[in-house]
This record gives structure tokens, C-alpha cells and sequence, in this order.
């Protein structure tokens, strides 16, 4: 195997197979609770994403050196440096965005998919694949968020990125932008998730005893 | 021939779920031909679209998801109706119909269809409702044929917080008798009653869980200082606890665990209704209760026939 389509899968894995909202169902907390409309969605995936490609390199670098036993201290101070970046260039440049995060920012650190990462992957891996995952999971954490800030911020405000798309008639689903409406829609995407790959599955095997 | 793999114990019995389902049906037309009669034809609206969307949803998930459609057994039918005659006769027509199919759908399909569902899904639905558009299902309008062509008066419910400040006074009569504004069927408790009396003498449900849901409501609101007699007579208390906190699937199996359950139905309604910021809180409390059913269950255990710990013996 090449090393483009290992790095490819490695990718892949991420935005897919392993998706750690819909698959690795990690990371639920801010999924909850910043998916009330599709840009705070996006904003915490970005922000996330970033978080996940710099530290799962900087593990990956120092995998070596990190002695086994306080790994998980040392892990946790390097994402919290990343975090600290990204909070204070978001303060910086999109402080709107910042406002409506609030604590969820900081609470990346804590957040179990970047640690998640570091353990399993890019503490045993070397930096390109390890850059890899981080992106590709970061991705795969974006396009979930999104996804259900969609649904959400649609039926609950009438609205897609602020824009409105249902008109001056819709009566939102006020439901929706609740915490309840937040478990129903990933309940939901996730089980629709699930369903769609096991679908797939089940016919590529088909294909490969043909 | 088609053979039926059930568990053990085997009962040969004429009383399939349609038959139990059917009955359940029938008691319920008493409270929905009084709610009809009160709000006229908007309710029979109301209660036609949700019982066909409750029906016509079932059947496209169980096609779309190749499954044995099941929509003859007639719980989607009940399900439709009940949660017709919790909503207010006011509810959009679209309204209805999102409910309606988010019960069969999200609460019922989802979790594996009919005796499968961990909340009683019509109930499951209002509270979807009512926590989606709130203005919409607590915007009470007086009875239409109380006062003549005017419609959509809206007008407080007995249990409402202002009514010392509106002058408004409902009698025990007009609450037992249903000429109060209201969800469509849940007004007259004279008709609940009745329907109840038939599922009584059918067999189809027991006694003890509406029996002692009412009886706690009463002893609680006694205890906390609210008139014990006007809190089981407005609401939905008697709705729910004869039509949905009996339910098969949702309540617990022993009668000892069914006892704690409907005594926490009544007290958390009354709690609701004294403290919380709903003016109503049956609704919360049978969905609470239907959660606690599980560990109900596991930790009330119920009799297993034939045995015994000590020598005396219980007739089952």
C-alpha cells in the first residue's frame, strides 16, 4: 500500500468509519451543548480540529521522551497550550463566536476525543499520520456538529447559519433548541449513521464474497 | 400455517391485543363524544387527523423499514386518539399530525414497536408538544356551545394561578360535569369515568394503578394544603391515570410495584401543581414514573407462581 492511501485511510477513519461523534460516540458533552445552531457547530469543530492536528503532532514528537507513567499529565498540558492558543486568537478575531462558546472553549482540554487521540493514536504513531488523524477526526467532529446544528438551528429557530430559510410563518419547534431537542437529534443522526454504514458494509461484503 | 413462538406462560385465550385494544377504544368514546359535543367540530378534527396520522404513520415505518406491518392490532389508533384528547380542540391541523407521528415513530417504532416503548408514547408526544410551542397548548377557549358563535374566547382553566384575580370560580359540579375549558378530552370526568367502569368490567385493565394514582393525588394535595377534592377533579389527573398510566408496557408488573408507581404519579402531580411553573403536572408524572417502571420492576420483584418462601399460602 502506497503511503498516500494509508494516509487516505488513516483520514477517512476519522470523517467515517470512526467518527468520533457518530461512531466513538466521544466528545458528546460540547456536542450537546453548542449544537443549538450550525455556526456554533462549526465554530466548535474548527476550533477543535485545531486543537486535535497540534497536539496529536506535538505527542507524536515527543513519544519518545513522554515517560510512560505520567503520560497522561504531560498529554494534558500540551493540549491545554493549544486550547489556550485558540481561545485567545478567537478572542481576538471573532469575538461573537467567543461569546456564544463561552466555557466550552476552555473545556476543550477536557474534551475525551483529543485525549482520546493522543493515547491511541498519535503517542504510538509517527508525526505525518499522526497530523492525519488529527485532521481527520477533527473533521469528522465539524461535519457531526454541523449536522445537528443544522437540524436544530432549522426546526428550532426557522434558520440555517443565521440565514432564514422557513419563512415569517414557521412557528419554531422551540423544542429543538432545548437540550431535550438536543439528545433527540443526535439520538436520531446517530442511529441514522449507524444504519447508513451498516448498510454499506453489508453490501460491500456482499460484493467481495461475489 | 403460520406458527407463533411466544415465551412461557401459555394462556389460550379469545383476548388478543385487538380485542384489548378495541376496548380501550370504546371507553375512550364517551370522553371524546363530550369533548366533540363541548368544542365542536375543530375537536373532531383534531381527533380524526391524529388517529390517521397515528395509523398511516405506523404502516410507512414498518414498509419503509421492512417490517410486518402491524397496524391491525389498533394500538396506533389508541395512541392517536388519546393524544387527541390531550391536546387543547385550538391545535393546527400540522400540529397534530407532527405529534401524532413523532408518537408512533420516536417513541413507539424506534424502541422496537407495540410492547416495546419505555414511555407511553401519546404522552410522550404532548410533552414533545408542549414544550415545542407552548403558547399553542396553553391557550384555553371556552366551550363553544356555551357561548354561542363566538370561537377561540380564550379563557383561564381551572387551573390557572390568576383565576382569585380573573373572578373566576368552577364548582366541584362543573368540574366533575366538564363545562370548563380545557384539552378536549380530559374536561369531563363523569365520561372518563364511565369508560373506566367498561375497561373495569371487560377485564382489560386492573383497578389498582388508577385507583391509588387518584387516591394518592387526593391524600398529597390534602397533606400540602390544597383542596384534595378540586386537585383530582381538574387537570388531567383521572385522564391519566384511567387512560395512561395503566398501560401495559409502561407500568410495573407486581402489584406492590404497581402501588409505588401510582402513588408517585399523584405525588409528583400534585407537587408540579403546587410548586412547579406548569399549571399541570400529570403528564410529567406518568412519563417520570414510566421511567422509574424498570427499576420498579427489578427491585419490587413480583410473586413467581407456584413458589413459596415460608409454608403460608397465596392464592395468586
Amino acid at each position: 500500500m502506497s503511503e498516500k492511501t494509508r494516509l487516505g485511510k488513516i483520514f477517512a477513519n476519522g470523517v467515517i468509519s470512526e467518527n468520533p461523534t457518530f461512531r466513538l460516540v466521544l466528545g458528546t458533552c460540547p456536542t450537546m451543548a453548542v449544537t443549538t445552531s450550525a455556526l456554533n457547530g462549526i465554530g466548535m469543530g474548527a476550533a477543535a480540529t485545531f486543537v486535535l492536528i497540534g497536539s496529536n503532532i506535538v505527542v507524536s514528537l515527543l513519544r519518545r521522551f513522554i515517560p510512560d507513567r505520567v503520560r497522561i499529565p504531560a498529554f494534558i498540558v500540551i493540549i491545554c497550550t493549544f486550547v489556550t492558543m485558540i481561545q485567545l486568537l478567537m478572542q481576538a478575531f471573532l469575538p461573537s463566536l467567543y461569546e456564544s462558546l463561552g466555557i466550552f472553549i476552555p473545556l476543550i482540554v477536557v474534551n475525551c476525543i483529543i485525549l482520546a487521540r493522543a493515547e491511541a493514536f498519535a503517542s504510538k504513531k509517527p508525526v505525518l499520520a499522526s497530523a492525519v488523524d488529527g485532521l481527520g477526526m477533527g473533521i469528522g467532529f465539524t461535519l457531526a456538529l454541523t449536522l445537528i446544528g443544522i437540524v436544530r438551528e432549522l426546526l428550532g429557530n426557522g434558520s440555517v447559519f443565521g440565514v432564514n430559510v422557513l419563512g415569517a410563518s414557521y412557528d419554531p419547534m422551540i423544542l429543538m433548541i432545548l437540550p431535550a431537542g438536543g439528545f433527540l437529534t443526535f439520538g436520531l443522526l446517530l442511529g441514522a449513521f449507524n444504519a447508513i454504514i451498516k448498510k454499506l458494509d453489508r453490501k460491500r461484503m456482499k460484493e467481495a464474497a461475489e | 400455517m403460520s406458527l407463533r413462538l411466544s415465551t412461557a406462560p401459555h394462556i389460550r385465550s379469545p383476548r388478543s391485543s385487538t380485542r384489548l385494544m378495541l376496548n380501550v377504544i370504546i371507553a375512550l368514546m364517551p370522553a371524546a363524544f363530550f369533548g366533540v359535543y363541548n368544542y365542536g367540530v375543530k375537536a373532531l378534527m383534531v381527533i380524526l387527523v391524529s388517529m390517521a396520522t397515528a395509523v398511516l404513520s405506523e404502516f410507512s415505518w414498518q414498509k419503509i423499514t421492512q417490517r410486518p406491518v402491524r397496524i391491525r392490532d389498533c394500538s396506533a389508533l389508541v395512541t392517536g386518539l388519546i393524544l387527541a384528547l390531550v391536546v387543547t380542540p385550538e391545535t393546527p391541523w400540522w400540529m397534530i399530525m407532527i405529534g401524532s407521528a413523532f408518537a408512533i415513530i420516536v417513541v413507539k417504532e424506534l424502541f422496537g414497536g407495540i410492547g416495546d416503548n419505555f414511555l407511553n408514547p401519546a404522552l410522550a408526544a404532548r410533552a414533545m408538544l408542549l414544550a415545542s410551542w407552548p403558547s399553542v397548548l396553553t391557550t384555553h377557549t371556552a366551550i363553544v356551545s356555551k357561548f354561542g358563535e363566538v370561537d377561540a374566547v380564550a379563557m383561564a382553566t381551572p387551573l390557572a394561578s390568576n383565576l382569585e384575580e380573573l373572578g373566576i370560580k368552577f364548582s366541584y359540579m362543573d368540574l366533575l360535569i366538564g363545562r370548563i375549558p380545557g384539552v378536549i378530552g380530559e374536561t369531563c370526568k363523569l365520561a372518563i369515568i364511565v369508560g373506566f367502569v367498561y375497561l373495569i368490567l371487560s377485564r382489560t385493565v386492573t383497578w389498582r394503578i388508577p385507583a391509588f394514582t387518584v387516591l394518592s393525588a387526593f391524600v398529597f394535595a390534602w397533606i400540602f394544603g390544597l383542596d384534595p377534592l378540586y386537585t383530582i377533579l381538574s387537570g388531567g389527573l383521572i385522564f391519566a391515570a384511567a387512560f395512561m398510566a395503566n398501560d401495559y408496557t409502561t407500568s410495573p408488573m407486581s402489584s406492590y410495584a404497581q402501588i409505588v408507581y401510582a402513588c408517585g404519579i399523584g405525588l409528583i402531580t400534585v407537587i408540579i401543581r403546587k410548586w412547579g411553573s406548569y399549571p399541570e403536572g400529570a403528564t410529567y408524572a406518568v412519563l417520570f414514573m414510566n421511567l422509574l417502571t424498570p427499576l420498579l420492576d427489578r427491585y419490587i420483584p413480583h410473586k413467581v407462581y407456584g413458589h413459596k418462601k415460608t409454608g403460608e399460602v397465596k392464592a395468586q
